[in-house]
């Protein structure tokens, strides 16, 4: 906590609640609790770990299988393109920032019902909440980046430094699911059946992505309507940084870019339009 | 001397929305409805099935440094509402507060606390919740933990607590906060006599030590005992304020109908609960099914509850029943066996207490709804809101036997005795 919140230089502290004047000091204190923060993260780190038997393995072996299962059934079986690569690394590659951002939407959606009991007791700036969800699935992610390393290994794909871009490509991943999971949290207060509609909209998305087909196979005519979708940019994204070769649109990028930005600043919008509501309900 | 906190034209206004009728919003409903205006069925907005209520309405007042402040009232006169807006968890309709220090606040031990984390752990995260950091833990943890009386079993997760052990961990960490103001509500209700007096000695000491405190309680001993004024509140509005024992007079003097046979909030919008749940009405009924404040000694009675959930939580609503005499000791506390209560929806409770159970005298009910499961969470607890009269004919009351003079004691059933002549 800041010097400000301390005890001893606390007594001089002003500060103001009034009626209708969104806290002023909003972001100021988003950084002032950022201890709040590290132990939410810890908490709930600590207790993922706890109540699984697998615990970290579950967070490896789970997109690992779902690669595993995907290369047997259309790499094997139908046999889809991939450019030459080997299909497990590249369909891996493409669940990475998939399932971060499926989770990253999914968790924040859900995250304010499970600070409710918090809510409703203390203070904090709501914004936490879904900012530490993202922090718990961008450690997925993390522990996913270092399990493709030894797979690249063990498939003789060769490194180069473009493997690099994956740093900021998953700022731009996470940057995507905060604001599109801050949109969908705001509705699921207003329309308390999002929840319902979620899992079937990321279910879609999974299949209207190119994770388990190039995005080549696409017509160059739909090109650009295609990379309406979000996620098309940066799972391009993730497949060029690990296989150089491979074509990379800089339209779908920045569609990307452009809509991480857009829903970043709705979501934010949206957001701190609900919360100064939240623990209204009885 | 220095004004802590100053109070003007502060309200609250509540609407509320009950569960199951069509102010509740789905995105199906506005689809269906966008769909029939497309092709161009006339759909009327939808009557709001939500009412307003004012919790805390245009109210004025200032704490002085140092001052200690009683905030009594009736059940649903607006204090918890009044205390959720100082520590900034709702955030008011009207006015406004200014606030000089570092403010804390007890609404409810335990906020935070997780089932699969030892109590070790527990301690710091619901420190940081309540706003401590973890320097200032880290000093205070033995205190903590010294206080808590749970040393031996801080590295276990506290899902094997009890639930006295739980709270009175959870009790320890806010008790050493260290706060310029301090906002208490009701914590006094927790774990056994012997700690409630220690918390007690606790909040004595920390508001001894120069600091603002504001306590809303029930219990007007406490009240008397650690304040230096007091604040009545009625519907969301302050009818009395100054001195403690004349704010208490004031609240006595009006308290006479506060307690009756029957009570029904669905009529003068009276919203008492939590986010999951509320109480809706109350009852004392005799034999006939008639409410009545008096019955005969040998007269079954039941005691009856409605209440509302909102949405689930972890565990079953259990709702509980605290008869006390009119000395204010308790006579007993029944529980509602049946595990039933989960989903949203109205539901009422009845208890049936047979005929020559109580002893003659008055009974005041307490109404409670509880969740059990990881930690206790009280959603309400209304205590004394309905009372009645037990009465005794004298003539033709077998647990007499031939005395007609008063018995005490806040049970008289009547046994069954075995007499036999041995010689």
């Amino acid at each position: 906590m800041s010097q400000s919140m301390n005890v001893g230089t606390a007594s001089d502290k002003r500060s103001i609640i009034e009626a209708g004047r969104a806290n002023a000091e909003y972001y100021q204190d988003i950084w002032r609790f950022r201890e709040l923060f590290y132990i939410l993260v810890w908490r709930d780190v600590v207790v993922r770990y706890k109540q699984t038997v697998f615990g970290l393995g579950w967070t490896i072996f789970r997109p690992l299988l779902t690669a595993l299962v995907f290369s047997l059934v259309f790499g094997r079986m139908v046999k889809v393109p991939s450019g030459g690569m080997p299909y497990a690394p590249y369909i891996y590659t493409a669940l990475i920032p998939w399932l971060f951002l499926a989770a990253t939407i999914s968790d924040i959606s859900v995250s304010l019902n499970a600070y409710a009991g918090l809510i409703s007791k203390v203070y904090f700036p709501r914004l936490l909440a879904p900012l530490v969800a993202t922090t718990i699935t961008s450690i997925d992610m993390l522990i996913s980046v270092l399990v493709l390393i030894p797979m690249l290994w063990m498939f003789h794909v060769g490194f180069s430094w473009h493997l690099l871009l994956i740093i900021p490509l998953s700022f731009l991943v996470g940057g995507l699911g905060l604001g599109l999971g801050l949109c969908f949290s705001a509705m699921n207060v207003k329309y308390r059946d999002t929840g319902l509609v979620l899992p079937y909209v990321l279910q879609f998305g999974l299949y209207l992505s190119p994770i388990i087909f190039p995005s080549s196979l696409v017509p160059e005519k739909w090109r650009l309507l295609y990379s309406l979708n979000p996620a098309v940019g940066v799972i391009e994204g993730f497949r060029w940084a690990t296989f150089p070769n491979q074509d990379i649109h800089v339209s779908s990028i920045m569609a990307s870019v452009l809509s991480a930005i857009v829903y970043l600043f709705l979501g934010v919008r949206y957001f701190r339009r609900m919360e100064r509501s939240l623990a209204d309900v009885i | 001397m220095n004004i802590a906190i100053s109070v003007s034209n502060l309200s609250k206004r509540y609407s509320i929305d009950h569960a199951g009728s069509s102010g509740y919003h789905t995105l199906k409903d506005e689809i269906s409805s966008g769909l029939k205006r497309l092709i161009g069925l006339n759909t009327r907005p939808k009557k709001a099935a939500s009412e307003e209520f004012w919790a805390v309405d245009h109210i004025d007042f200032e704490v002085k440094q140092g001052e200690r402040l009683g905030i009594i009232g009736r059940n649903g006169a607006g204090k918890s509402t009044l205390l959720k807006i100082l520590s900034k968890v709702v955030e008011p309709t009207t006015g406004k507060i200014e606030i000089l220090g570092r403010l804390s606040s007890l609404l409810e031990v335990g906020t935070g606390f997780h089932p699969e984390l030892t109590g070790r752990e527990n301690v710091y995260l619901n420190g940081a919740i309540l706003g401590m950091s973890r320097s200032e833990i880290g000093k205070k943890f033995d205190e903590i933990v010294d206080f808590s009386g749970v040393e031996r079993f801080i590295d276990m997760p506290v899902k094997h607590y009890s639930s006295g052990m739980y709270m009175r961990l959870a009790f320890a960490v806010a008790a050493n906060l260290d706060p310029d103001i301090l906002l208490i509500d009701e914590v006094l209700a927790v774990g056994d006599l012997a700690f409630q007096q220690k918390c007690l000695g606790k909040i004595e000491s920390i508001t001894n030590t120069g600091r603002t405190v504001l306590f809303v309680s029930h219990s007007l001993s406490s009240i008397t005992s650690l304040c230096t004024s007091a604040i009545l509140l009625d519907a969301g509005k302050i009818v009395a304020s100054g001195d403690v024992s004349d704010v208490i007079m004031k609240y006595y003097g009006e308290g006479k109908e506060t307690s009756t046979a029957s009570f029904d909030f669905t009529q003068n919008r009276r919203y008492i609960g939590s986010e999951y749940a509320f109480l809706l009405a109350g009852a004392v009924r005799n034999q006939l099914g008639t409410v009545s404040t008096e019955v005969d000694i040998s007269e079954p009675i039941v005691v009856e509850m409605e209440f509302e959930i909102r949405r689930p939580h972890h565990g079953p609503f259990i709702a509980n029943f605290h008869f006390k005499t009119a000395d204010g000791s308790v006579a007993f506390i029944s529980h509602d066996p049946n595990q039933i209560v989960v989903g949203p929806g109205r539901y009422k409770v009845r208890c049936n207490i047979p005929g020559n159970l109580l002893n003659e005298g008055t009974y005041f009910v307490g109404l409670a709804l509880t969740t059990y499961s990881m930690g206790i969470t009280v959603h309400f607890y209304e205590q004394g809101i309905i009372s009645f009269n037990v009465r005794d004919p004298i003539v033709d009351v077998k647990s007499r036997g031939s005395w007609a003079g008063s018995i005490p004691g806040s049970v008289r059933p009547n046994l069954n005795w075995e007499t036999e002549k041995l010689s």
